[in-house]
């Protein structure tokens, strides 16, 4: 402790934590809610990068912990699908310096596609997880899980939550400490190629790691126990621990931090001082299953509770056992397409020409509401170009034909480029059009930078992924530019045209975010001067 | 001291959060312990957005639970019927039309001229409020916001009285 008092996000005490304990590489890809770790990481001096995506992000962390460098890699909940391919072999091998992979779900959905409970991905992948309840635990728990990392070589998940990301709380936080000096190289074949031979043998190596986490968990894990009136005992973790002590301060509370593998001993011994054990976890009711296997008495919650945010009235609901009708809070006004944004053309367009449009992850996913109503299916980040194209080998031909894919900038970088391949290697009888909607941003999650936009994650200038060079390259038979606006049918035509062809077209649509000009023109400004300077 | 809550709802852009950070800033700079939270993202591409203030001794939740605001602070008309629920028997509503038309310099500071209302009704003195309105907002917007303030505050004590 440094004496200093501090009011943080999650997000900026991860960010402060990463610094605090020498973090010398920060990658991932920006999504709600754990987007401001890496650029708060930035901001204060850290080495931070966004990768094209998710995977990318997590193994390029793998690289930089490989070579002993205490790395994170922050995503949202989603994302850690993408990046599953790496970290389920990642936690084969032996990390030599501290890899912490954060997660950030958003259970309720403020801003994501579903409500997938990533706790699920500890026992799946076999990553030791840490969740924390407020700020001072997203800082601490960040040293932590790095110090975890490193002890046992295998990469750590820490699990935040939206009210823990976007949450602000007081952190004390510690010294710095201080910084590593550089390594050569040090060759570990069987640590970290995992062809069967070295696999084998690792994964045994992983289930032993894993056994020697559980003991120290049990040993000195960082639980919060709190023994008071032994009716009621309360197991919690992330930020329903704090919902819980204010929803029954009377009753008994044990809090776990490190989730997996979980100290079933000490949760053991907590419910033998109880006269009745409550699990209250948000989501999955994964908790309370794993106690039930372990032999361990404990009531869950009701599956209606399994649904949305846990808060204080609905913990104390889940204690009284109320399974009435919660009451339902008055509908505010959604959110909209801004005045100005390019986007509206192109809605306008694609629901004029009555265009069967399979959409995709981004601020143009609000094509679906009212006036556009102009889309039809969105399922995952780079889903509309696949999607598309299976709804074009299907459909009767005159609905094939009006079928469109529209994709963002930042979304094609992150999964688009698949699908092109796919599109040129199975074209439909009917041909395909994809549209990019390229307003030069990663508008969605606050206007961050990506490949295409020619510009790092703290916006100085770097090179520049062409998507209209890439889809002639791989073979995207037309392949259009134009600029997406008001008061003006050139859009119009061109998809119109395109969509009697029996030939695969690519349109990217271009006009700057109407939020991100002033910013992207000042960024363009400060770039050319200092190329002048040079 | 026991918990304070305030919620503050508006639209976006309007600056709820920018509102909500000061207040959470200027509790903090009084000693108190904080915390606050809302939901970001899709919310601020014009909808309703609401954050969650809360200071005391000790916090425990950082969502206010519904019911239990004793402070409901509304940037727009709209905004006062959909989160009234929010507030606790006996809590106190404060709409923008305490602020009166034409007032503010700029209307943008209205955010701030609402905190001025607010403090008016929650126990932090004048200096942390002003540290806390520096500390968040850019050096030009000082003197406008601390304007905005003292209106909000003169308004809301002028009702008072």
């Amino acid at each position: 402790m440094t004496g200093e008092r501090l009011l943080l996000s999650g997000d900026d005490a991860v960010a402060l934590a990463a610094l605090h304990a020498g973090v010398e590489l920060g990658t991932g890809y920006p999504g709600t809610p754990s987007t401001e770790i890496l650029e708060t990481f930035d901001r204060l001096g850290g080495r931070a990068q966004w990768s094209p995506n998710e995977k990318v992000a997590l193994e390029v962390g793998i690289g930089a912990a490989f070579a002993g460098a205490r790395t994170i890699v922050t995503m949202k909940h989603v994302g850690l699908n993408v990046a599953a391919d790496a970290l389920f072999t990642a936690t084969h091998t032996d990390v030599d310096g501290g890899l912490l992979v954060i997660s950030a779900d958003d259970p309720g959905m403020a801003s994501s596609q579903n409500e997938q409970d990533n706790r699920h991905y500890a026992r799946a992948a076999a990553a030791p997880m840490l969740e924390p309840m407020d700020s001072q635990q997203a800082y601490d728990f960040t040293w932590l899980g790095l110090e975890l990392s490193e002890r046992w070589k295998i990469p750590v998940l820490l699990r935040l939550t939206t009210r823990i990301c976007h949450a602000k709380t007081v952190v004390r936080p510690r010294a710095a400490r201080a910084p590593r000096a550089p390594e050569p190289f040090r060759r570990d074949i069987p640590a970290r190629v995992m062809i069967p031979a070295y696999a084998k043998p690792a994964h045994q190596r992983l289930r032993q790691k894993l056994a020697e986490m559980a003991a120290w968990n049990e040993a000195e894990g960082p639980l919060l126990q709190e023994l008071n009136d032994r009716a009621l005992g309360i197991l919690s973790t992330g930020v329903s621990a704090v919902h819980a002590r204010e929803a029954a301060p009377e009753a008994s509370h044990l809090s776990i931090g490190l989730t997996y593998p979980l100290p079933f001993e000490r949760i053991r011994a907590f419910a033998a001082e109880v006269e009745r054990l409550v699990v209250i976890e948000e989501g999955d009711p994964l908790l309370v299953e794993s106690l039930r296997a372990a032999g361990i008495p404990a009531e869950g919650k009701p599956e209606m509770y399994r649904f949305g945010e846990l808060n204080v009235a609905r913990v104390r609901r889940i204690l009284a056992g109320d399974t009435s009708p919660e009451p339902v809070p008055p509908p505010g006004k959604p959110p909209e397409l801004c005045q100005g944004c390019s986007h509206r053309v192109v809605f306008e367009a694609l629901r004029d020409l009555g265009c069967i449009v399979a959409g995709d992850i981004g601020c143009y996913t609000l094509g679906v509401l009212p006036p556009f109503s102009a889309m039809d299916t969105c399922v995952c980040m780079g889903a509309s170009i696949g999607v598309g194209l299976g709804l074009r080998h299907v459909l009767p031909e005159a609905e094939a034909r009006r079928v469109v894919s529209v994709i963002g900038d930042s979304t094609f970088v992150h999964s688009g480029l698949t699908g092109i391949a796919e599109m040129v290697y199975n074209p439909p009888p009917t041909g395909h059009v994809v549209l990019i909607l390229d307003n030069g941003t990663t508008a969605m999650t606050g206007q961050q930078e990506h490949p295409g936009t020619g510009r790092l994650l703290d916006h100085s200038p770097t090179n520049q992924l062409n998507f209209e060079g890439a889809a002639c390259a791989m073979g995207v038979q037309n392949v259009h530019v134009i600029e997406a606006r008001d008061k003006d049918d050139s859009l119009r035509e061109l998809l119109s045209e395109a969509l009697g062809r029996n030939e695969t077209t690519l349109i990217v649509a271009r006009q700057p975010c109407v939020l991100a000009a002033p910013k992207i023109r000042f960024y363009e400004k400060a770039a050319a001067e200092q190329s002048e300077e040079i | 001291m026991a918990v304070t809550n305030i919620v503050i709802a508006g639209l976006g852009g309007q600056g709820v959060l920018t509102a909500s950070d000061i207040l959470a800033d200027a509790a903090f700079r009084a000693g108190f312990d904080v915390k606050k939270s809302e939901l970001h993202g899709m919310s601020q591409r014009g909808g309703s957005v609401t954050s969650d203030v809360r200071f005391g001794d000790r916090v425990l939740s950082p969502m206010v639970p519904p019911g239990e605001a004793d402070v409901l602070l509304v940037l727009e008309p709209t905004q006062s019927a959909i989160n009234r629920g929010l507030l606790r028997h006996g809590g106190v509503l404060i709409g923008p039309e305490i602020i009166p038309e034409g007032a503010l310099r700029n209307r943008k500071s209205l955010n701030v001229a609402m905190l001025g209302a607010l403090s008016t009704l929650v126990s932090i003195a004048e200096e942390p409020w002003m540290a806390a309105i520096h500390a968040n907002l850019a050096e030009k917007l000082h003197a406008l916001n601390e304007q905005a303030f003292a209106l909000g505050r003169e308004a809301a004590a002028h009702r008072a009285a």
